[in-house]
């Protein structure tokens, strides 16, 4: 995200935070919502997906909402329904506008294409709402569309495929498909909050939610791109309170010190963090894991850059996202480094998949030995954050790593606990067995980022090779 | 006792104070350019930074000029007394366009492995891809504080034309330097040069100049890559060869034939042989490409129509005799193969016949 358009939303933020204080912050965020989601959403070379992208968004969370959510205020959301489509319709209009076409990449498309999507959405939705019956089936369609999309986006030749045809509805050349021109912005962490709503209306505790409301958790513009994934009833709780004016001081230091992670070490880092072209270039070990280490920082300053603007952007209109980092790579051992990385992930990951899966092999007649059930949750669970970023090989063995690594340092720390604990009987053997920890896990962590950063396998194993002085 | 914390007055204070650090910056304009990481936490690079591909190149184009030097291995490297230390300046072909640091002339030069009055032959690439004399002359000034032995300098006539003189970048960037140059070497610098970019007070705050300050961290950062990797320039995998066949034009700067002195910026010349003082320096007419291609009858290439190249010549022979100059004319002793994407760039191997041309005459300079 270019720092223009984060010096945007911050000016946007604390104005409205000054001016209004708590007055229509609700529709205030919607209304910003809906227009980044079309700000941010960078040029693509396929025709008019750069519009059709955000808004086919804004359809998948309104029929997510339309079959989970108990909607109190029939009225509000009628009104809430009109807002959304008179902002998309103002974004539209303005391909008359030469002058105000700053909030799309592209030239909107035909104003009447727009309306047919809208009737095409309209009519669904009063289908869906004659076939109430039918109402616990669409939660697991919702689950299996949202799957589906996001399965298509992160699956390289999925992605291939629906480039493919999308070029060949708008009639261009089908052979210059990229799986890079089906870039729909913000939709991995759109489709954690969708199936986090599904999931907990299935189960019954999910709460009831206005669609204004809801468009707003869903694609709160301070985390759309870069998380944190927050949960819908404690975001609504922030949303529907007013104790939010304290936060303007705190607000604005968590903003500066994002940018300057973000937009000083990071992007300095950036510069010479390992990449495919470097990897091949550098030759020494002593240089190799001087830039893997830049890697490691680079990405931590990054993404926690990122975090740390989202939750002071979110603190000015009053919304405490959760927190997503605390200090990982200072932990002693890769669970607590998992604990403390990307937590709003691994705590949705721990709910909606490890604590459900291990529940159901535990629900075994003849359950398999705890060893074996620690491995298959963990290796699975790490895997599926690695499909997250991609289905590729490298994030496969990207998450295989971490997932033997913490089912190793599952029986190890089992099989040493005791040991370890009569033998760190000083502060000056506590700090050795600490100290050794963060190192052996930071360590651990940045060989794992050489796959992540890395394009191909053989890249990556040539580059681990090369740590370790092997050519 | 605990004082309610206002934060519009934190906004305010916070914006004075940035304020003020902006003021401060313009008013003190700290010469930052003289710190590196390069030489200490680095190896100086073999030639000065230039890089319109930072991101491949893992180098950049800045213009400060104490940056720049302060990042080159001759910054780093006292001389030591069994070293006979030869700069070379020159343009792009110096310089090395499409060469690795030890395929440049000064790379030549080093695995030559001369040795001169019983002292090492130790070159240094000082040349920098613009093609002006004053750029050249600012270069030898700076080169001047590294007690050079010998002086290459390396030209063309393409360095000559009056109006290349200040328009190249790094000439426009550093007005002060070149009206030094004005004042203590008699270099010809117009008062109103339009060429110069002006700095205003604004321009002159750390907003105002980010660019800059944001290239001398970047040329910082990019040392650990050089290191790391040795590359300092984007190698393309293929490249279109320099042009062979011209249109009939006989053009050459809105100059007519014949050409005389007057057309040219002989007092740069001049001004460089000033700054050299008692070094010796030997001017050399660069190797170019000669073309026997459409109308080469008319054109030598790209750059020249055969009538001002000739006059040309003639012009710097002249010259030289007059001021008692050391000059050769090496244009023609390099095959039109072994010139790559310009009329000028060598490839090595026609490095390696312009290093073996000019070090006989690198060991007759000895003392």
């Amino acid at each position: 995200m270019a720092l223009e358009k984060i010096l945007t939303f911050a000016a946007a933020a604390f104005l409205w935070a000054i001016l209004f204080r708590n007055r229509g912050r609700t529709r205030f965020i919607l209304i910003a919502s809906v227009v980044v989601i079309f700000w941010l959403q960078p040029a693509l070379p396929i025709r008019g997906f750069d519009f059709w992208a955000p808004l086919a968004t804004l359809a998948l969370v309104i029929l997510v909402w339309f079959i989970a959510a108990d909607a109190p205020n029939q009225r509000k959301n009628y009104a809430s329904l009109a807002i959304v489509a008179g902002v998309v319709l103002l974004l539209n209009l303005t391909r008359f506008i030469p002058a105000l076409q700053i909030f799309t990449a592209s030239r909107p498309p035909q104003i009447e294409t727009t309306l047919l999507v809208f009737l095409g959405i309209g009519l669904t939705l009063t289908v869906l709402s004659r076939l109430t019956r039918f109402s616990a089936s669409f939660l697991t369609a919702g689950l299996i569309l949202t799957i589906g999309l996001f399965l298509t986006l992160k699956t390289p030749a999925l992605a291939y495929w629906t480039v493919y045809f999308f070029r060949s509805l708008s009639g261009q050349d089908v052979y210059a498909s990229r799986i890079t021109d089906f870039a729909w912005l913000g939709f991995s962490y759109v489709a954690f909050r969708l199936i986090h709503v599904i999931r907990d209306k299935q189960m019954g505790r999910l709460p009831s939610v206005d669609l204004d409301e809801f468009i707003a958790y869903v694609i709160f513009f301070p985390a759309f791109t870069a998380g944190p994934i927050d949960r819908l009833e404690r975001f609504i709780k922030d949303l529907r309170g007013s104790d939010w004016q304290s936060d303007i001081l705190t607000a604005g230091q968590r903003l500066l010190i994002g940018l300057f992670k973000k937009f000083v070490v990071a992007d300095s880092l950036a510069l010479i963090a390992l990449n495919d072209t470097n990897a091949t270039q550098v030759a020494s070990a002593f240089w190799m894991w001087v830039i893997v280490y830049a890697y490691a920082f680079q990405i931590y300053f990054d993404f926690s850059g990122y975090t740390d603007i989202a939750l002071g952007i979110a603190a000015l209109l009053g919304i405490k996202l959760p927190e997503n980092f605390a200090s990982p790579y200072l932990k002693p051992n890769l669970t607590q480094f998992w604990n403390n990385w990307h937590m709003t992930l691994t705590q949705w990951f721990r709910a909606y998949f490890f604590n459900p899966i291990t529940r159901w092999l535990r629900s075994w007649e003849k359950p398999i030995s705890i060893p074996m059930m620690i491995l298959l949750t963990q290796v699975a669970t790490m895997l599926l954050i690695g499909f997250w970023h991609g289905v590729t090989w490298n994030f496969t063995l990207w998450g295989l790593w971490h997932g033997i690594g913490l089912f190793i340092h599952n029986r190890w720390s089992d099989a040493t606990k005791a040991k370890a604990a009569a033998w760190a009987i000083t502060p000056a053997k506590q700090a050795a067995l600490n100290i050794s920890g963060i190192l052996l896990t930071f360590h651990y962590v940045a060989i794992g980022w050489i796959f992540f950063a890395l394009s191909s396998p053989a890249a990556a194993w040539q580059v681990v090779l090369k740590l370790f002085g092997v050519h | 006792m605990n004082q309610e914390i206002k934060p519009l007055n934190v906004l305010i204070k916070g914006l004075l104070l940035f304020a003020l650090f902006n003021l401060a910056i313009a008013a003190w304009q700290p010469g930052v350019g003289q710190f590196s990481l390069y030489n200490i936490l680095y190896p100086g690079r073999e030639r000065l930074p230039f890089g319109e591909n930072p991101r491949q190149s893992y180098n950049l184009s800045l213009f400060d000029l104490d940056a720049m030097f302060a990042s080159h291995v001759i910054a780093g490297t006292p001389k030591a007394d069994d070293e006979f230390r030869v700069v070379i300046v020159g343009d792009s072909s110096v310089w090395g366009t499409l060469l690795r640091p030890e395929e440049t002339l000064a790379g030549q030069l080093n695995a030559e492995e001369l040795n001169a009055c019983g002292k090492t032959v130790r070159a240094y690439n000082l040349g920098y891809p613009t093609i002006s004399l004053t750029k050249d002359v600012i270069l030898l000034s700076y080169a001047m504080n590294y007690d050079p032995d010998l002086i290459l300098w390396m030209t063309t006539l393409e360095a000559f034309p009056l109006e290349k003189q200040t328009s190249t970048p790094l000439a426009a960037y550093n007005e002060e330097k070149v009206r030094e140059l004005a004042t203590s070497h008699q270099l010809r610098i117009e008062a109103g040069d339009s060429n110069f970019v002006k700095k205003s007070f604004w321009d002159k705050t750390f907003i105002g100049d980010r660019r800059a300050w944001a290239d001398f961290l970047r040329l910082q950062i990019y040392g650990a890559m050089w290191s790391a990797t040795g590359i300092d320039q984007a190698y393309p995998t293929g490249y279109e060869k320099a042009q062979t066949d011209f249109e009939a034009d006989e053009s050459y700067h809105d100059l007519t034939s014949p050409l005389s002195e007057d057309d040219l910026a002989i007092n740069a010349l001049e001004s460089g042989f000033r700054v050299a003082g008692e070094t010796p320096m030997l001017l050399v007419n660069e190797p170019m490409l000669i073309s026997s291609g459409a109308n080469s009858d008319i054109r030598y290439n790209f750059f020249y129509p055969r009538w001002a190249y000739d006059d040309y010549r003639e012009i710097m022979l002249e010259l030289s005799e007059r001021n008692n100059w050391m000059y050769v004319d090496l244009w023609d002793i390099v095959p039109a193969n072994e010139f790559t994407n310009s009329a000028i760039h060598l490839t090595p191997a026609g490095e390696n016949m312009l290093a073996k041309k000019l070090a006989p005459y690198v060991l007759e300079n000895c003392r």
